[in-house]
This record gives C-alpha cells, structure tokens and sequence, in this order.
C-alpha cells in the first residue's frame, strides 16, 4: 500500500472514530461531577476491609483475580523478551569501563540504598500509603539499575545474578497463586480476603492486601530487572553474564 | 467546557494512530502505539473525577466520609500502565530481532517474508 493510500485509510477511519467518540462522549456523565456509583461501592467494600488505600484494596482484593492475569500478562511478556533476545546476546569480551564523572558516581551509590528503601517502603505498606507492589517493584528494580547509572555495568552484573531473579519472579506468581489455592481451599473465592483483617491503619491489617502486594512487588521487581538485563545485554555484552 | 478532558483523550489516540501510519522507523512506531495506548489513561481518569476532590486514600488528613475521586478507574489505569509498558518492551524485543534480520528498520522496506 503506497503511503498515500495509507494517508486516505487513515483519514477516513480517524474521522470516523471522531464522529463517534464525540457522540459517545456526548452521552456520558458531566466532567467532574459527583455522581460515581462505582466509586461508592469500592469504597464501601474497602473500608469493610479495613483498607485505607482503596485502590490498593481494588488491586489486590476487590478484583485480585484481575491483578493475576495483569501480572501474568507482565511474566508472559517478560519471557517472551528473554526468548527473543537471547540467542542474539553472544558473549563477547568485556568493555573497559568508560570514566564516569565522580559526581555521577557518588549520587549513585548514595542513591542505591535509599531508592531501595523507598522501593521496599511503597510495596510493604500499599495497602494504607500511595503505592503497592506493582510501583514498588518498578522503583525496586529501577533502584538497582542507579548501580549502571554510577558507571560500573560490572557491578550491576555482579549485584544481578540473572537466574535468582528469574526464580523471584516465578516466585512472585507462584505465591499469588497459592494464595488464590489457600483462599479457595478455606471456602471462600479464589483471592478471597481470608486472613483476619486487624485494626485499619496498621501495618498487618486489610487480611491478604499486604501479602499480594509484596508478592506482586516480588514478580515486578524480578520481571523488570529481568528484561532490562536483556536490553543491556544487546549493548554491553559481558563475561559471565548468562543472560 | 466539560467535554475538553474526553477530547484530548480522543486526540492522542488519534495522534498516536497518526504517527504509526506515518512511521519511517520501527522504534518510532513503538513509541508511537504506546501514545495511542496512553489515551486511555486520559479517559479513564477524566471519567474518574470529580471537582474538589481527594486521592482515594484515607487517613487522619482525609476521613472516610470527605469526597474522593474514582479509585475504580484508576485501578485499571494502573493494570494499563502495567500491560503497556511490557508490551512495548515485548515491541522493542521484536524491533531488536526484525534489524538483525532483515537489516532495516523501515517499514515499508519490510515487504518481503523470509524464513
């Protein structure tokens, strides 16, 4: 198809889908009123289970058969790269380090402990604060990458055995899974909040939210530094990177 | 003016569409899909809100009973989020193995199967 065809496709199909998304925008709720029926009953249903955080109470309690497929889609996805990618990354020698200005360096290391603790801090407490495993794990593995940042992909390398990180992610799903098992084997509905709920505002409270979040936090954290390491290994081939 | 929100959620869809038909290169294509997927996290969260409210989240500052947005459509933001980000990582993968291949990463220039 020329590109001029495809301009006129194009056109046509984007004015369509104009025309009918401002009609159907037309027919919805006014921007910013106060009627939210779902959002009534979310929070309803949260602050039954003592969940402060009601999106994290959605995620991981509401619909926690949701986060399983996202997070599955997310491991699937993961995989798929690392097939993809793996039987081109063919071990080469290793690059010498290139300078690194002392001041990148410096912020690096003094950054990697507290990015980790922030990261460590937005999964464990999802369930009362902003947050939960899926941002934590993000700023968990992003943390660990401050170690590439500071110049040394060789401490990266180091910091990063591949094959442990694969297992936590497996890990991660595994435990979600498990928890669907235990709550189902107790009863109630796959992912249903089995545990006692406690006091709200605590940090073991809101029954099974805390414990999802972690394991979420796990498989995002692992996956992501997972499929970073494959990107990085297209670039900065290295010896004794399995990966 | 109260359907501007849902509009520009609809332009960058339409933007995003744009840049894939009129992509040169295949990593602009990516970036481009990933445009048009953010759109829904317009909607989504112009769908959500409401006027003089809080985050959907309770604590001494903001009591159970204060007004909140839709924490409904920002839990499926976030699955969003989740899923655009791998699949655009899952995209790049693919892009990485098409230039190894095929030698380009032109579009047009991908005619030919090979096995």
């Amino acid at each position: 198809m020329s590109r001029r065809t495809r301009m006129v496709v194009f056109v046509l199909g984007a004015a369509g889908v104009a025309v009918l998304f401002v009609l159907a925008v037309l027919r919805t709720p006014g921007f910013g009123e106060d009627r939210h029926p779902y959002r009534d009953a979310a929070i309803d249903a949260a602050l039954r289970q003592r969940t402060p955080n009601v999106v994290s109470s959605l995620n991981f309690d509401q619909r926690g058969f949701d986060s399983v497929g996202e997070e599955a889609i997310l491991v699937a996805a993961v995989i798929g790269a690392a097939t993809l990618l793996r039987r081109w990354s063919d071990p080469a020698e290793a690059d010498e380090p290139r300078p690194v200005p002392a001041v990148t360096r410096l912020a690096g290391y003094v950054l990697l402990p507290v990015t980790l603790l922030i990261g460590a801090d937005v999964v464990v407490h999802g369930h009362l604060t902003p947050g939960g495993g899926f941002q934590g794990g993000v700023v968990l593995a992003t943390g660990l990458h401050l170690l590439y940042i500071a110049g040394d992909y060789r401490a990266l390398v180091r910091a990063r055995p591949l094959d442990w990180y694969e297992f936590g992610e497996a890990a991660g799903l595994g435990a979600v899974v498990l928890l669907g098992v235990a709550s189902v084997l107790r009863g109630a509905g796959f992912l249903a909040n089995i545990l006692p709920l406690g006091t709200s505002g605590q940090l073991l409270s809101a029954g099974v939210v805390p414990l999802f979040s972690c394991a979420i936090g796990l498989a995002v954290s692992c996956g992501v530094v997972v499929l970073l390491a494959q990107f990085l290994a297209q670039y900065l081939p290295t010896k004794g990177d399995s990966a | 003016m109260t359907l501007f929100p849902y509009l520009v959620a609809g332009w960058i869809l339409l933007a995003g569409i744009y840049g894939v038909v009129r992509s040169r290169h295949l990593v602009h294509t990516v970036v481009c899909v990933s445009i048009a997927q953010s759109s829904t996290y317009v909607l989504l969260l112009a769908i959500g809100y409401q006027r003089h409210a809080t985050a959907p989240i309770f604590g001494p500052a903001n009591p159970p009973d204060s007004p909140v947005v839709d924490p409904v459509v920002q839990a499926m933001t976030l699955t969003d989020i989740v899923v655009s980000a791998t699949v655009t990582a899952l995209l790049l993968a693919l892009v990485i193995l098409v230039a190894k291949r095929h030698g380009t990463v032109v579009p047009d220039r991908l005619h030919a199967l090979r096995g």
